[in-house]
């Protein structure tokens, strides 16, 4: 007899729905009331490359200890889309929960013994109450997340507060929405068993003074707070809602109080060779410009990538990596777009990459993109994913030094030349490898030079001699080193106990990464992490790898493209370096990675446990 | 000669301008281009223009794209930033630099390759946002670095070098500029200075997206009979629908003409354009008419040049997006960074 689940603010809540019926913001709020109830939350979407009709499911994680990362598998299925009726039943944990419509009836062959059933006749209830078609789709949302307020143990005053947040000035839509919410409510009071739930909710006080928001809002934020002025960029899933919260946050936060006039520019620009033209013409003449973008745009740069390399022009990108290769996942998550930034356009060439891991660290590096571009003078990628950039995310409140000022790099200004202190636009006069810039128009007879993709010597005269050439490429390789020490150094997390073996990750698979190690702790099973959090790779690193005999790399691509990228670039043995590979479109778990551990560490020691 | 750097020093009675520069101050590095090549004697012209304007060198921004043409940034205005950036992609980082500062004056050099073919869709898009800019296209119907191909200007029916007749029907630059809402929109032929100058001159002081379609014969690879864009096809050919004089802002106009015979312009920053009618009935001000005009004319095998159309009342892409009137890129973190008070407020609105 399969028991039941049972489980007080630690459970996984799948709603499966089909896109464009209003779902979205019904889950969200169910969502947000946990929350508000002081327990954390991490929310997935998984939606459809499709505006409307297609299925897409909202996965709810609820967890006192605040592990946002997916935890794998699913306590209850609120079902609520017959076309992926199947599929869902059977993702269901044994033991776990099922809620569905029951106004048409279901054969019995279509559930499972072991689970519980919650049916409730909501298409009868709202075609009894509402007339109007768009309102039967929209409410029937809502009193089902009253029904499950009841089944969790949800304080429905919390959901009122959110509604009279969401619609302030708008009474008739909190009333009617206020009136849904109870109708499902008072219903599952009195005709379905709550008691019968195992899963509950309870107050808590484990959400602090976190903040609640997607990675792509942040970035947008940090690169206004960065002090970007210029933003150029070309729509794409999924990351279109940076520069259009950019645009957003300008509207309020850069208008120039005296003339009413805009502190920037944004260009929607006709295509991503475009954009990322206009970014580099824009830092080029003294600006602070950033686009946006996902793989295939990345991939459509490239030659302009290769030009802002060579002449040494600064750019910022944030890429929103999606599944590939080609249009690939349009809206699935991975981590593959590693080779093509770092290595981008032809001939030898080096790009630093940073790794946010939440929005949290988006905000921050986005900002720090901007000054490590004009610092370092080459292309800077921040490279997010469509599970950072698109799921609303629980972390850190944003901060900010009001003493900070931008870090606009080596320019030479008027005064400079003016006092004929000698300028070369590519000569490296303190060791470091970056040479000083000026902007056009700077001075009426000095510092002019013609920036090009062709090769140069120090004073930016064309030439097509051999020493000349590899003279400025040995300089671009050691500003490549000088940028290992300005990227955001890893981050390190000893194990209980010492031991020989080592994790390496990065980015959005940080939150899983620490659950799991959580949970291999619990098991006897002990390894040291490492978070990198930028590219070149800094020193620390290949120290934590020398320092242990196996190193596990976990990333969500097929090609292994950091381990690649650690042999290669740190010269060390690939086969210290073993892969942990989750690319399927979803955002890794950590039972994934609690397992795939765990089994590979039984390779080592056969009488180990393997875990489940 | 070009291994000889060419010497600063000039005669000292050559002419200065109002702000006291020669024309030696306009000048870039000698050409390295084919003795003859038509884009010399455009660069010629886009000096003589500077020179006549007392624009100062550091205030202009060349750009180009790859390919002959855009090798003459490097022959003209030596003391200004210049980028030669990709092939056909000039006219996104020039819209970018356009943005970065709005003092400083745009002069993009293409060639017919460059913009007609690769860099189609970003002339094309440069054009429909009004970006504040002088672009001219040194038009010769090849590919001249990569020896000889044809480029997407040939003529239909045009012979190459080695006897390959083209039977793509050619793009006209002009014509897709006025379509797209370009507001000054000329062409001239590099062996017409006196036509050249007076519109660059006008070009340059255009408030606008102004663009210039300049017939640039290649004497290595398109300079052949079975050519149309030959010196002599082009003599033969040229109907120029006026010629331009072109006042500085607040210059006293001296010249004469005859009544009915002449269209005055006068431009946002003051400027005065008096276009010498050789049409009668052409006006420079109505954009369909001249589009009508340029087909019907282009059918009868003419190559229609002049100032073709000109919209005084222009707004550029700065004004379109009422962005300050500083260069964005002067301001730093005061006008930039909203500070932590700021996004305290943030932070408790995500709670």
């Amino acid at each position: 007899m399969i028991q039941k689940i049972q489980a007080n603010n630690d459970f996984v809540v799948k709603f499966a729905n089909v896109n464009g019926s209003g779902s979205a913001s019904a889950n969200e709020l169910f969502a947000r009331s946990i929350l508000r109830m002081g327990v954390p939350v991490s929310p997935r979407n998984i939606f459809p490359s499709n505006i409307q009709g297609m299925p897409t499911w909202y996965e709810v994680r609820v967890s006192e200890d605040t592990y946002l990362g997916r935890r794998g598998g699913c306590d209850m299925m609120v079902a609520m889309n017959p076309q992926t009726w199947d599929a869902d039943v059977k993702e269901v944990d044994p033991g776990g929960y099922l809620f569905y419509d029951s106004t048409r009836s279901i054969p019995s062959s279509k559930f499972r013994e072991d689970l519980t059933v919650i049916g409730m006749p909501l298409t009868q209830i709202v075609n009894d109450t509402y007339s109007d078609a768009r309102e039967r789709q929209l409410f029937k949302n809502i009193i089902y997340v009253g029904a499950l307020a009841a089944l969790f143990d949800i304080d429905p005053k919390v959901i009122e507060q959110l509604f009279s947040e969401q619609y302030k000035g708008k009474e008739k839509l909190l009333a009617s929405n206020v009136k849904a919410l109870h109708m499902g409510r008072d219903y599952a009071l009195a005709n379905l068993d709550c008691a019968n739930v195992g899963l509950k909710v309870k107050r808590a006080d484990k959400v602090g003074n976190r903040i609640f928001i997607d990675g792509n809002q942040a970035a947008a934020l940090g690169c206004v707070w960065g002090g970007a002025n210029v933003c150029a960029w070309y729509p794409i899933t999924p990351s279109s809602s940076i520069p259009e919260m950019f645009d957003k946050y300008c509207k309020k936060l850069r208008i120039d109080p005296e003339t009413g006039k805009h502190n920037y520019a944004i260009i929607q620009a006709e295509d991503e060779l475009a954009s990322i033209g206009m970014v580099i013409g824009a830092n080029w003449n003294g600006a602070r410009a950033f686009t946006a973008t996902s793989g295939p745009g990345i991939s459509l740069m490239t030659e302009f990538l290769g030009l802002a390399y060579f002449a040494e022009v600064p750019a910022t990108l944030i890429n929103v990596q999606r599944g590939g290769p080609s249009t690939g996942m349009p809206s699935r998550t991975q981590q593959s777009d590693l080779f093509s930034c770092a290595y981008a356009s032809n001939g030898d060439t080096k790009h630093v990459l940073l790794f946010p891991q939440d929005p949290k660290e988006s905000f921050d590096f986005s900002a720090a993109a901007l000054d490590l571009a004009d610092r370092l003078q080459t292309p800077v990628f921040v490279m997010l994913d469509l599970d950072i950039g698109m799921n609303t995310r629980l972390c850190d409140p944003f901060e900010w030094d009001d003493e900070k000022r931008m870090d606009r790099g080596k320019v030479m200004n008027f005064d400079d030349l003016e006092s004929g202190r000698d300028f070369g636009r590519y000569l490296d006069v303190d060791g470091d490898g970056i040479p000083y810039r000026t902007y056009p128009g700077t001075h009426p007879t000095k510092g002019a030079f013609f920036t090009r993709g062709t090769t140069k010597d120090r004073y930016a005269r064309y030439s097509e001699e051999g020493p000349v050439y590899v003279d400025n490429m040995e300089r671009l390789a050691k500003k490549f080193e000088t940028a290992k020490e300005l990227v955001p150094k890893p981050i390190g997390r000893l194990a209980a106990k010492p031991t020989k073996f080592g994790v390496i990750y990065f980015g959005s698979t940080s939150p899983a990464m620490h659950e799991a190690l959580d949970e291999l702790e619990q098991q006897g099973m002990y390894v040291d992490a490492l978070r990198v959090r930028g590219f070149p790779f800094h020193s620390s690193v290949v120290d934590f790898i020398e320092a242990h005999d196996h190193v596990f790399v976990v990333e969500q691509n097929r090609d292994a493209q950091l381990r690649s990228m650690l042999s290669m670039e740190c010269g060390l043995d690939p086969a210290q370096l073993i892969p942990v590979l989750h690319y399927d479109g979803t955002p890794i778990t950590a039972r994934f990675i609690t397992k795939a551990i765990a089994s590979r560490l039984a390779l080592f020691s056969p009488l180990k446990e393997v875990a489940q | 000669m070009t291994y000889i750097a060419k010497p600063k020093l000039h005669h000292p009675s050559l002419q200065t301008n109002k702000i006291g520069y020669t024309r030696r101050d306009y000048e870039g590095s000698v050409s390295t281009l084919c003795a003859g090549c038509g884009h010399d004697s455009i660069s010629a012209a886009i000096v003589q223009a500077c020179f006549n304007l007392n624009i100062e060198p550091h205030k202009v921004a060349k750009l180009s794209g790859i390919g002959c043409s855009s090798k003459a940034p490097t022959y003209f205005l030596g003391g200004s930033h210049g980028f030669n950036t990709v092939h056909g992609r000039m006219p996104s980082v020039l819209t970018g630099a356009a943005l970065a500062n709005r003092d400083l004056i745009y002069l993009g050099v293409s060639g017919d390759g460059d913009s007609a073919s690769i860099g189609i869709g970003q002339f094309a898009h440069s054009m429909r946002r009004g970006v504040n800019m002088t672009y001219i296209v040194m038009n010769n119907g090849v590919y001249g670095l990569t020896k000889g191909q044809f480029s997407a200007t040939a003529d239909f029916g045009s012979k190459s070098k080695k006897g390959v007749v083209n039977t793509d029907s050619p793009v006209d630059l002009v014509a897709l500029a006025l379509q797209l809402g370009a507001t000054y929109v000329a062409r001239s032929f590099s062996g017409d200075k006196a036509q050249l100058i007076p519109l660059i001159e006008g070009a340059l002081a255009h408030q606008g997206a102004a663009f210039i379609d300049v017939i640039s014969p290649c004497v290595t690879f398109n300079n052949h009979a079975g050519s149309t864009k030959s010196y002599d096809y082009v003599r033969e050919h040229n109907e120029a629908v006026n010629r331009i004089d072109f006042f500085t802002p607040g210059k006293e106009i001296t010249a004469d003409y005859a009544p009915g015979t002449m269209q005055e312009v006068t431009q946002h920053d003051g400027s005065v354009l008096r276009l010498r009618k050789l049409h009668e009935d052409y006006d420079a001000s109505d954009r369909v008419a001249a589009m009508n005009h340029l087909q019907k004319h282009h059918a009868m095998g003419e190559i229609v040049t002049g100032l073709l159309f000109v919209d005084p009342k222009a707004c550029d892409l700065h004004v379109h997006m009422n962005t300050v009137d500083v260069p964005l890129n002067t301001l730093d973190e005061r006008a930039l960074c909203p500070g932590s008070a700021a996004l305290e407020t943030i932070n408790a609105s995500l709670r």
